[in-house]
Order: C-alpha cells, then structure tokens, then sequence
C-alpha cells in the first residue's frame, strides 16, 4: 500500500505506523461523566467496511502524523492530510485543554 | 537421441552435461531441464503424489504438474523444481522424487492396489480412529509415503536480495502481446518495464511457425526486443516472474538471478525479490493449455499439444517418434502440423467435433495425416505409451504410437486479476474463463484477456500498452501493428471421455481423479470451494493450472449446472512458487534484523566484554577478568566494586528526547503523572507517564537546563514509543502547544559513573571551572559544561545504584573518549566497568522499578507511586486510572521478597500463595517480576507484585514455581534493600 504524506509525498506504507480511528476526539477530563466518556474515547471502536479516516504516523520520514482516508474493503486511499490541517479543518475544540472545565 | 538434426532456439555450439539420477546427459545452450531430458529419450521423470505411478514430462511451461524434480545437491538442493522451466546448464545434478529404492522400481506403487481407500475424502474417512494411531502412525506413513522432495539438510550458501523499483508502464509476459504494449509505452517515452519469467522473450513465437511481416515470428521477437533493449527509458526483466498484485500498484516479483548458473557469480544474489510500483500495468500474461481427461491420460507419452510443438519448435527435440493429436480445438490441428512438418510421424488427429475447418483438413490430408472426426482416446497402453484405444464415428481401433499430443482448449492466465478479489467470468465463445473484475490501473491485453489470434495480440497488446503511456502523459501514435495471417481458433467444449477405460486424471499433481470428483457430487461436496477442499483439486504447487477448468466442468455435467452456475475458484498470489530465501533476502541469522551498538562498543570489546542483545542494541552484559568462570562471579565482583568504590557503564541506549519552546512545562504536565512545569532550571526529576488507558507507559528523568529547554530521558525498550507519544501530544491532541521535539538518543553517548568515589574521577575529567561539588551538582543536579579539554558535556547528578551517581554526557563520537578518560582518572580507586547485569542487580537491591515491573499491566498505584500523582492538573491516563478495577485495593502492588533460608534461590515468574494454601488460580496473590543474587546481603533477593503487598511486609508467603519446580517461602519486606534512607546517593 501507498500512503501520500502531505509533507514526503507517495511513501511505502511500511514507512509508516498504524495507530487506528482518527474520529474520536478526546473527551473533556472535567465532564462529570469523564470516565464514560474516555472509555469509548479508548476503547469503543466502529468497524466500517468502507471509507475509514485514520492515524498514520510516518516514523521512517517526516515523523508527522498523518489523518488518511483509505478504504477498508479496496485499501484505496482517497486522501491524506496533516494532523495539524485536519484538526483546523475539523474547526473542533476536540483536543481538549486538561483542566480547563469549560 | 531425439534431437532434430536442425531448427530450434538452441545453441548447437554450446554443449552442456548434466545428470540425471546419477546418469550423464547432454543438451545444449537454451535447454530446459525437460526439453534435454526429452532429447535423450527420458521420458519417465517422476512419480505421482499419492499413487506413485510413473509419471512423464507433461507440458513446456510454468503449468507442469509431474516433472517435479530434485535440483542440485548438498546444501543448494532444491526440491520440487518443475522441469520445464529450469534452465539447463553445464554441470546440472537433477534426481527424481517421491521414489523409492528407483524411479523405474518404485515399491510404494503398492498405493495403486490401495486407490480405493485412497480417494477423495480420505483423510476425513480412513484414518478417523483410534485417535492416538494418527501422530503415532498415520502420520509417519502418510508422509513418507506421499510426499515431493527433500530440502536440502544445511543452510543455503547463497545470498538472496530484496529491491525497490518504480516505473510508469509494468508489462508483465513478454509474448506478442507484451512486446508490443512495452514497444508502444517506450516508445512514447514512459519508463517501462517488460518482465517475463522465460529467459527468451517472445513466448509462444518461439514455440510456433508463425511469421509476422513476412519473417519468422521468433526473429520479429529478437529485433522488437533488441530495440526494447536499446531504449534507455524500457527496463527488460527476463527470468523474472510478477507473482503478485498488491495493494496501490505495487507488483511483487521474483528475479531468479543465478539459478541458471551452478553457483552466483561472486557478490551476486541468487534470486532478488523486486517490489516493482507501477502507475500503470499491462497483464500479457498468455494463456495455458489444457488437458482432455480420459482412463490412462497419465501414461509417459501423453503430453499437451501445445508442448509437443514447443518441444518440436523451440527446442528441436521430438518427443516421440510416431504422435496422435486428440483435439477439441482448431490450434491443435496447426500444432500437428508443425510437428509433420518437423518430419515426426503423425500417425491421427483424432478430434472430438463432428465438423473441422475444410481447409485445416485439407492441409492435414495434404500431408498424409490421418484425420479421425467425431472421435475419442478411450484408453491408452504400455508403461510407456506403446499405443493408444480410439473411438471414432462408432468405430473402435487401437493405433500404436508412442506420444499422444492432448488439447482441450487454452484457458487465459487470469491468476494476477484474481490479486484483488475480481472473479473471472466465462466466455462460451472460447469455452474458457476471462478476466471480470480487474485490480485497478491493470489492463489485460492478449490471449490472457481471450483474445487468442496472433493478429488480435500484436494489435490489442499495442493499443493496451499506448493507452497506459497516454493516461500518464505520454501521448504517441499507435505503432504500425506488423502484418499476419488471420488464424481460426474454433474449439468445442469437451472435458472427459467418460466412456473410457483405467483411472482418468484430472489433477495429475495431486493425483484427483474423475472419479474422486463424482465421489465428491455424490456425497454432497458440489460447490467448487467444496469440491476443491474435499478432493484436493488444484491445491498443488501448481494451483490447478491444468486441472481446476476441467475439474469443475466435470462437476457442472454431474449436476447438469452451467459452468457459469458452478463457478470458479480464484488465485491467490503468488503466481508461481517464490522461494523463503528470497523473502527472506539478507535477514536471516545474525542479519536477521538491524544491530545498534553503542558509542563504547569497540572500547568495551577491546576491554572482554561480553554482549547480549536489549532489543535492537548490543550491549556489555558484564566485563570477565581472566581467571573468573562463572558470570555470577563476575557480577559479584562488579557491583562489589562500584558499591566499595566507583564503576562505569554506558546508558546511551536510553531514548533522549530534547524539548524547547515556551509550553514544554505544560506539555510534560500532561503526560507525566507529577508536575514538571515548577522545575526549577539545572534540576532533574523521576516522571511516569501513563496510557491513556490508565497503565504505566514509561518512566524516566527530564531535566530542565534553560527555561524552556527540557531534556527527557526514556527507557531503552521504549524510546521510540515515547517519541512517537509525544508527536501525537503535540500533532493530534494538542496542537496550540508551541514546543518542538527532537530524538537526540543517537547524538548523545552518556556513561554513568558510580560509586562513593565517582565525584573524584568525575573532578578529574571535567574542564577547570565546572563545579561538581555537593554545591555545584547537587542530587538531582542537571548541568551544561564541558569536558576532555573542551568536549561539550551534560552533566547529571543521578543515580540508578544507590550510590552516588552522576551521568555525563557528550556528543556521540567522543563516547569513548570519555569512558577511557574516566578509566584513566579511577585508576586509582580500581574503578570498575560494569554491564547490565550488575546495574540490574543493583537497581533491585536498591528496589527501583524496571522493564519488568513496566510491563504494561501495572499502575501507577501498583507500583508505589501512586502519591506521585498529582491532583492538581489532568495527565494522559488520569481519568482511566481512576476506574474502579485499577485502584482496586486487592490489586497486586510492589513489595520486595527474601529468601526464610538465606541458602535458597528466588526464581522470577514464580507465583505467591497464601502458605498452605493450595496451588490454584483462585489462591494466586500475585507473582516475583526480578530477581538478583545480592552480593552486599550475601543472598537472592527479590521484587514482585503482591496482593496487599505494602499492608503485608514481615509476612511469609509461598514462591511457587511448579515450571522449574520451586517452592519455597519468602519473607516479604520493603522494596529497598540497600540504604532504604538514600544517604549513600546524597552524599
């Protein structure tokens, strides 16, 4: 499989690590139902037979984490961008501050 | 001799020996195994799987499911090489398998008498009971008995290599179809590779009498691929076969480098494994003929057609003196021709239509050939083929001859369009499967796609091979497509003569017969995954090449389906057999995976060391001097030594990570368990960092040098982890945190120096006004400096041991520099070098947690750190720490153990149990993760994760071992069993 980091260009995905879902975000830690709510964030997976965003990091390059869209039926990949872009993209407050209780 | 006395691509001038079963033979340049073999009248060459009857040469291609054979000897054996592709050469030692005592007396041909408790299903049905006879019994046998060839009994003295390329056009089979898409795509300029298994390109030109523009075929294919050669932008691969299709256009392919040499010439491989990226390919991969199945069609003698005139053709050899041709298609009847024509006897064609193209029988009649329509082989004579029983037009005769040429049609070598989970589709037309779905940016061109004419390959081979170049950006006008004459390709479905006589074959290799496979539609095995699974069709080496069609055919007419209704199986890569060496390549034994050594690695080799490997690195486990024999002693003596006086070792395999920018405080707020952003600036401090599931991750010092620099130190096991941890911290789940981070674990040798005398070796290393005084560098210390006379340094008071600590670090290159330097300062405190052994000895009798205790099962609170923990900020893993299970009071925690007889020895792994408590899961308290022989208590000493563990110190337990059979009661007490007060590394 080949993976377009946004940053290296087309890589072999054996330059990359895997780490899974990139949908869920990390919950508040000051939301009184906080432990619910972290173990879907850590545990709680879909399985979707089909488009699949995901975390890649690209460890033999740029060492950047990379949010790709492949497939999970054909392992076709629709597209590939920076965490940092995705998250802007995103417009969320998903990675939430510890602490701030807002 | 069989060898023609002209025609052929074989070099005449070139004669090669070789042995065949310890007799000599010889061939020439540009021979196959097989075709040599048949030019010296060898015709019996093996003997079948399960049956061992005698088996012959069957086809001139990858397809070959009985001239399996044994090639070369000693050490470079390698069995169940098809001879038919392997490539002659002077000096070839080739044997026979699956025989015993010989290929002409075999006596486990007494299978045969047993063929009825050996059909279809037999596994599942003969050998169910008693249980105990299968591993005892059964087994044994049925290897022996049913087995290929032997590997070879020592490691393989040749080299294999992995290699990465890319390319715009990949053609894959370089037949007409191929030449002309590799000549179409290099010609407008795209970077081609055209790869073909054979080492003569060409394909079926070199096999047939065609021409092309007037000139015989197979000098067409030599000028196309001399101009190929002389693109500088076109890549030939011949001997190379493209195996598999992967995922984004990745091909894998199999270069067999040296196999058609006795031995690699010097520092080349034998066989390089390619991963070719292609942005576009063209599959012209041919097609293979198939047999017709009927009693005796396994007989010496009966050979596919097409291979009949490769041998004729190609090789000039006659496989026979006197041929009958059983057809069902027109291309067989061309092929008896060429055979005619080659001056071999042709005694019949008999074909199994009622009505033949006029003019092919017309030019059979022409020259003699008896032409027999509406006919069948119904049985066939001879241990060799003497003769063979027809059925023609109602009437029965019986025609001697010694070589009957079978073809049932050619089915498209659809194997790589399978890659991707495509099925392929049938075509009544050709009475064959084509490709139906294709992996994407593959087009199929030629008779793989069906297009079985010479005339439709050279001109969908040139459109396919221009429209891939044209899609990338490479227009060009189509070549001129060379003229030929139209050839008729007429075939009539035909699988099995039913009414024949003596077992009829369907799958040669695997020994499946018709009958196994009504076996199977009558006790329900119907569906061709079914089918397939219960009889063992096409599951040989071979993949069913040319059984799988006709198998299911056979099927189909048991249960009156379609062959679109029963279906087909599909393949799987890889294409052909690839060898473990080649995907292995260069990682095996030592080079198995990368070795890191550190810094000191020659200086502490020089000084005796002895190694062990941590994961990727090598490093000193501990240090014999001459006369010590046992490694406990030299252990003993080392941590002796840095305990009494001062000793070094290199930490350089720690991971080091180096953090700036103005939120590094904050960021390590979030990922450690304790507070870092209050450090103050030149101190160090001990952090855990949790998973965000709540379990210890990995431990460490950080140390702050300016007020936005921080340098992190890791374990060894998890430096890489870390790192990545902390770019998805800063990518993913922070990314307004304004901090840069950067892997230094490379850039920095350090060398801990411990011991009571550490200070005063130190001292004497470090540049006149750094100041590693109590004052200047106290506990926790961190500072910038430099040493050696100017070698910038990092000086840390820390310690591991116990004792008093420091750990200096310079830039890797002057690693040993400074461990020599720090050996010429101790000399006079006998200062020491120590391995890991030691520094494992002395961090459990100082009882701090280590890459057991880390094990990725353990809090936080399990380990004792759990008021390390603030409750002041949100880390990573707070929140799931909390849950219920993980603070658990029952949880096993961290406590240390002795020995009630100080004689006895403590064994890691072993489990705690109440005393007198019975040895069941129910009773298990928890288990000793380290043990250590202390050489300061003068006994074994241990730590473990207890139930209750710190409420419990001074209690006795049971250690309970029953793997190496230890049980024995241990005292537990606190997890420092060397100055619990810390006075020795504050000193």
């Amino acid at each position: 499989m080949r993976i377009p980091c946004p940053y290296c260009g087309e890589r072999d995905a054996h330059e990359f690590s895997y780490l899974g879902d990139a949908t869920p975000a990390r919950p508040d830690p000051a939301a009184p139902d906080a432990q619910d709510r972290f173990f879907d964030y850590v545990y709680l997976r879909d399985n979707p037979a089909g488009a699949h965003q995901e975390w890649w990091y690209h460890a033999y390059g740029c060492r950047q984490w990379v949010q790709v869209e492949r497939n999970t039926l054909t392992h076709a990949v629709a597209g590939a961008r920076l965490a940092r872009d995705a998250r802007d993209a995103a417009g969320d407050a998903a990675g939430n501050v510890p602490g701030d209780a807002s | 001799m069989s060898r023609l006395a002209k025609g052929g691509l074989i070099d005449r001038a070139r004669s090669l020996a070789f042995t065949f079963d310890g007799r000599s033979y010889g061939g020439h340049a540009g021979d196959t195994l097989a075709s040599a073999l048949l030019a010296n009248d060898v015709r019996l060459v093996g003997r079948s799987f399960k049956y061992h009857r005698p088996r012959g040469i069957v086809s001139a291609g990858a397809e070959e499911p009985n001239a399996l054979v044994e090639l070369r000897a000693g050490a470079r054996r390698e069995p169940n090489t098809r001879a038919t592709v392997a490539e002659l050469f002077d000096g070839l030692d080739a044997q026979s398998q699956n025989r015993w005592p010989s290929l002409d007396l075999d006596l486990l041909s007494v299978n045969q008498l047993l063929s009825p408790f050996l059909g279809a299903g037999f596994y599942y049905k003969t050998f169910m009971w008693p249980a105990a006879f299968w591993e005892k019994v059964y087994e044994p046998i049925i290897r022996r008995a049913a087995g290929l060839g032997r590997m070879a009994e020592a490691a393989d003295p040749d080299h294999y290599e992995k290699a990465s390329t890319f390319c715009d056009v990949l053609v894959i089979g370089a037949g007409p179809a191929g030449l002309m898409a590799a000549l179409a795509a290099g010609r407008a300029g795209a970077r081609v590779i055209l790869a073909d298994e054979d080492f003569l390109t060409g394909g079926r030109l070199n096999a047939e009498t065609r021409e092309i523009d007037g000139k015989p075929a197979a000098e067409w294919a030599a000028r196309v691929t001399a101009e190929l050669a002389s693109l500088p932008n076109v890549r030939l691969m011949t001997r190379t076969t493209v195996f598999g299709v992967y995922d984004s256009g990745t091909y894998g392919a199999l270069e067999r480098v040296a196999d058609h040499l006795p031995v690699p010439p010097p520092f080349q491989p034998r066989q390089r494994l390619w991963r070719i990226h292609a942005r576009r390919a063209v599959l012209a991969a041919g097609a293979t003929e198939r047999p017709v199945v009927f009693g005796g069609n396994d007989r010496p003698g009966v050979m596919l057609a097409g291979a009949v005139r490769t041998y004729v053709n190609r090789f000039a050899v006659a496989p026979g003196r006197r041929v009958a041709v059983f057809a069902t298609n027109d291309d067989a009847w061309r092929g008896a021709l060429d055979i005619k024509a080659a001056g071999i006897e042709v005694a019949a064609i008999i074909d199994v239509r009622r009505a033949v193209a006029a003019s092919l029988v017309q030019q059979a009649k022409a020259e003699g050939i008896r032409t027999l329509l509406d006919g069948r082989v119904t049985a066939t004579h001879g241990k060799l083929l003497t003769a063979i029983d027809i059925v023609a037009d109602g009437r029965p005769e019986r025609i001697a001859v010694d070589t009957l040429a079978v073809s049932g049609g050619w089915s498209p070598n659809v194997h790589l369009t399978c890659h991707h989970g495509g099925k392929p589709a049938w075509n009544g037309a050709i009475a064959a499967f084509v490709p139906g779905t294709v992996p994407p940016l593959l087009a199929v061109a030629g008779a793989a796609s069906g297009a079985f004419t010479l005339g439709s390959a050279l001109t969908d081979g040139a459109a396919q091979g221009a429209e891939a170049a044209e899609a990338l950006g490479f227009p060009v006008p189509l070549p001129d497509v060379p003229a030929v004459a139209e050839e008729s390709v007429a075939i009539a479905p035909f699988w099995h003569v039913a009414d024949s006589r003596g077992p009829a074959f369907v799958d040669l290799q695997n020994d499946v017969t018709a009958k196994d496979i009504s076996i199977a539609h009558k006790e329900g095995f119907r569906s061709v995954e079914h089918l397939k699974r219960y009889t063992t069709l096409g599951m040989a080496t071979d993949q069913g090449r040319t059984s799988n069609v006709t198998g299911l055919a056979i099927m189909a007419s048991l249960t009156g389906a379609s062959i679109p209704e029963t279906g087909t199986t599909i393949f799987r890569p890889p294409y052909t057999p690839v060898s473990l060496g080649a995907l292995g390549g260069h990682h095996r034994g030592k080079d198995f995976r990368a070795v890191r050594l550190t810094p000191t690695h020659e200086w502490a080799k020089a000084r005796g060391a002895v190694f062990i490997e941590t994961g990727a690195w090598l490093r000193a486990q501990y240090f014999p001097r001459p006369g010590e024999t046992d490694w406990l002693e030299s252990v003993n003596r080392e941590v002796k030594a840095v305990r009494a006086s001062v000793g070094l070792i290199d930490v350089s395999t720690f991971g080091k990570i180096d953090l700036q920018g103005p939120d590094v405080g904050t960021l390590l707020d979030r990922v450690y368990i304790n507070t870092f952003s209050t450090l103050a600036i030149g101190k160090a401090r001990y952090g855990v960092m949790l998973r965000e599931d709540g379990l210890v991750m990995d431990d460490g010092t950080t140390a702050r040098l300016a007020p936005e620099h921080y340098v992190m130190t890791t374990t060894t096991a998890n430096a890489a982890k870390v790192y990545q941890h902390l770019e998805f911290c800063l990518q993913v789940l922070w990314p307004d945190l304004d901090v840069a981070i950067a892997s230094v674990s490379e850039q920095w040798a350090q060398i801990a120096l411990a011991g009571p005398r550490a200070r005063d070796v130190l001292a004497r290393v470090v540049d006149a006004g750094v100041d590693v005084s109590h004052e200047g560098l106290p506990f926790m210390g961190a500072m910038e400096g430099s040493v050696l006379g100017g070698v910038k340094a990092r000086l840390f008071r820390l310690s591991f041991s116990g004792e008093l600590g420091f750990e200096i670090a310079v830039p890797a290159r002057h690693g040993a520099e400074l461990a020599q330097a720090l050996m010429n300062a101790g000399e006079t405190f006998g200062i020491t070098p120590y391995g890991i052994e030691a520094l494992g000895v002395m961090r459990i009798e100082k009882g701090h947690v280590s890459g057991n205790e880390l094990s990725g099962q353990t809090t936080a609170r399990d380990l004792g750190f759990g008021r390390m923990a603030s409750t002041k900020k949100d880390y990573i893993g707070r929140v799931m720490a909390g849950r219920p299970g993980l603070v658990d009071p029952q949880r096993p925690a961290f406590v240390g153990f002795k020995p009630v007889d100080p004689s006895q020895r403590l064994r890691a792994g072993a489990h705690f149990l109440k005393i007198g408590a019975a040895a069941s899961l129910e009773n298990d308290e928890g288990y000793m993760t380290s043990v250590a022989h202390s050489p300061h208590l003068g006994h074994w000493i241990g730590l473990g994760l207890l139930q209750r563990g710190p409420e419990r110190i001074g209690e006795r337990v049971r250690a309970y071992d029953p793997v190496r059979g230890g049980d024995i009661e241990v005292e537990i007490c606190a997890p420092g069993f060397i100055d619990p007060e810390g006075e020795r590394l504050r000193g």
